[in-house]
């Protein structure tokens, strides 16, 4: 059951083929087997898996079949989920027992989804590898010597080594998209605001989106169905109508205009990954595509631009965990401010704490022009570029992430070089539009990852490219040898 | 500018966060490491741009002037490290 799409295994629970409790059972015995391995999970909620499986089960006897009816869901660790751990990866967060559920996951459970448990997480979604989580790394299910990419790494490794059919994830500077290109699954970050991020523990909140993680583009668009919509309780979320993405799927791609701009293939970019997504883009000329070279001059700025503003945001986001409402206290704090400051340095992990060092300095008095006004206008610039392209073009396209899956511990030392793990994915959070990345073939063993970028509310145009391509490729079917 | 151990402890004070003296150098390097990359920033001219904050450029919606709220003191209270009498306990403050 566990090699088969979320879109299949929905066609095998409307045929009776199986229940949602057999299924449900399969996966957790997967998890139980394969995870030690793995480190993809933080918490499975076994109980509350099998009695919304059969709660799925009776509603599926009574005809009641709605998106997600049965199908088993992993959920990021940093989606607030009622009555269960909510980490976010963080010592800060061990004992944090969410008292509310995030929209997102609220949205998935009332189209019927099974959530399996809470995947592992670069902790406070800062970082490119998994290696910043307080539960520990996780692993890559290719090749266990190297790192998933992050933030959301457990859930692209748990999904590739099948141990969920589906996973929900965050992308703040390409959280979902560059893991999903490391472990060879899909994953989209939609449009800024077309998912609530009510729940979600924020980090940057003017860049984080919640979106799908799946083993086909036509899984992505099945979870995004159910995940996206306006919600009241967070004022950015879009009040715009949710595009039909599964009725989108088919459409030819006869005619689309593809824009490959030359920032996405650098000089100093590894021949093999440039060569990856250049056959990506051939395999849809193939289908009738055309190829636009086009420059998006400033999205060479978009890394530093990026290591201003989503520090600064989370320098001001992570105030709230100050050891007295919830989360991590120190011992004995002998007054107040010790009281802050020890939770605070006990509780955050080296690259949480350098992160809030670095907006705290970015946002002080003196500085604020210099950095953060300064970031926010190289933001327009690279905005205005993207929506200069999409004057001519219907999608740009380049590779996901400029090398694959690292050795661990290669880069942990060294955060500059960490954070140009996202050099091709940062651009499109600032600019807030929608971008997914869908595997696209192997180097040396390891899988490689092409993006797709869309106009704002393009998700059902980005998914539809994917699953054309899809339809015409088999590397999305791949799966890592060692977990059967 | 070059970030050393008296401003690496001015940001971490104002971030409420306990920096020992045996961190500072490790620290500040990286953060000057950080702030280098970040300096590429003064390469752009912007000077007629204006400063963007969210992609789409909407303003905040309004909602009807009603309460919404539902009362989770007793919901939230249990998850803190300490409280009494419905309140959050922290150290005394005033002596």
């Amino acid at each position: 059951m566990h090699d088969k799409t979320l879109t299949e295994l929905k066609a095998g629970l409307q045929a009776g083929d199986f229940s949602s409790r057999e299924l449900t059972e399969h996966f957790l015995e997967r998890i139980k087997r394969h995870d030690g391995e793995l480190n993809s999970f933080i918490t499975v909620t076994e109980e509350q898996a099998l009695r919304q499986a059969d709660a799925a089960d009776q509603a599926i006897a009574a005809g009641d079949h709605r998106l997600l009816t049965g199908l088993p869901i992993a959920h990021k660790d940093i989606f607030c989920t009622e009555g269960v751990r909510t980490s976010c990866g963080s010592r800060m967060l061990d004992n944090f027992i969410a008292p509310y559920t995030a929209t997102a996951v609220e949205k998935m459970a009332a189209e019927g989804a099974v959530m399996l448990g809470k995947t592992n997480m670069d902790e406070f979604a800062m970082g490119s590898s998994n290696e910043t989580s307080f539960y520990g790394p996780v692993k890559n299910p290719w090749d266990t010597e190297r790192v998933p990419g992050g933030s959301s790494g457990g859930a692209a490794a748990g999904l590739a080594a099948r141990l969920a059919p589906g996973a929900t994830g965050t992308d703040t500077g390409g959280s979902i998209r560059q893991p999903a290109a490391l472990n060879g699954v899909t994953g989209l970050k939609p449009t800024y605001g077309r998912v609530s991020r009510w729940g979600m523990i924020a980090f940057a909140s003017s860049l984080d989106q919640a979106g799908p993680l799946g083993l086909s583009a036509a899984d992505c668009a099945l979870m995004l169905q159910a995940m996206a919509g306006h919600d009241e309780k967070d004022s950015t979320c879009l009040n715009e109508p949710v595009d039909d993405y599964l009725g989108a799927l088919d459409q030819s791609v006869d005619g689309l205009k593809i824009g490959v701009p030359e920032e996405f293939f650098p000089d100093n970019l590894d021949g093999a990954i440039a060569d990856n997504a250049r056959e990506a883009m051939r395999e849809l000329e193939k289908q009738g595509a055309k190829l636009v070279k086009l420059s998006l001059p400033s999205i060479k700025l978009s890394v530093p631009a990026y290591y201003v503003i989503a520090p600064a945001e989370a320098s001001s986001n992570l105030s709230r965990f100050d050891g007295v409402r919830f989360g991590y206290r120190c011992e004995d704090p002998k007054d107040l401010e010790d009281l802050y400051k020890r939770s605070r340095s006990e509780g955050f992990g080296a690259e949480v704490k350098r992160r809030i060092l670095v907006g705290t300095y970015a946002l002080s008095a003196g500085y604020y022009d210099a950095y953060y006004k300064r970031a926010q206008k190289v933001r327009r610039l690279i905005r205005d570029d993207f929506s200069r392209a999409f004057k001519d073009v219907d999608v740009i396209m380049g590779p996901t992430s400029p090398e694959t899956a690292f050795k661990l511990g290669a880069k942990a030392d060294d955060p500059v070089n960490m954070y140009m793990a996202d050099v091709f994915t940062i651009a499109v959070n600032l600019a807030g539009l929608p971008a997914l990345s869908m595997p696209s073939g192997f180097i040396n063993g390891l899988p490689a990852g092409t993006q797709v970028i869309g106009n704002y509310f393009q998700e059902g145009r980005i998914l539809n490219v994917a699953h054309r391509y899809q339809m015409a490729t088999d590397w999305h079917q791949q799966a890592p040898g060692g977990f059967a | 500018m070059a970030i050393d151990s008296k401003v690496v402890a001015r940001a971490a004070h104002l971030a409420r966060l306990r920096v020992d003296d045996s961190e500072t150098a490790e620290l500040s390097a990286r953060l000057n490491d950080i702030l280098g990359m970040v300096d590429q920033l003064q390469q752009a001219d912007v000077d007629q741009v204006e400063p963007l904050a969210h992609p789409l450029e909407v303003s905040q919606p309004l909602r009807d002037d009603r309460v919404t709220e539902p009362d989770v003191r007793d919901k939230v209270l249990p998850l803190a490290p300490a409280s009494e009498d419905g309140c959050f306990l922290v150290p005394r403050v005033i002596e």
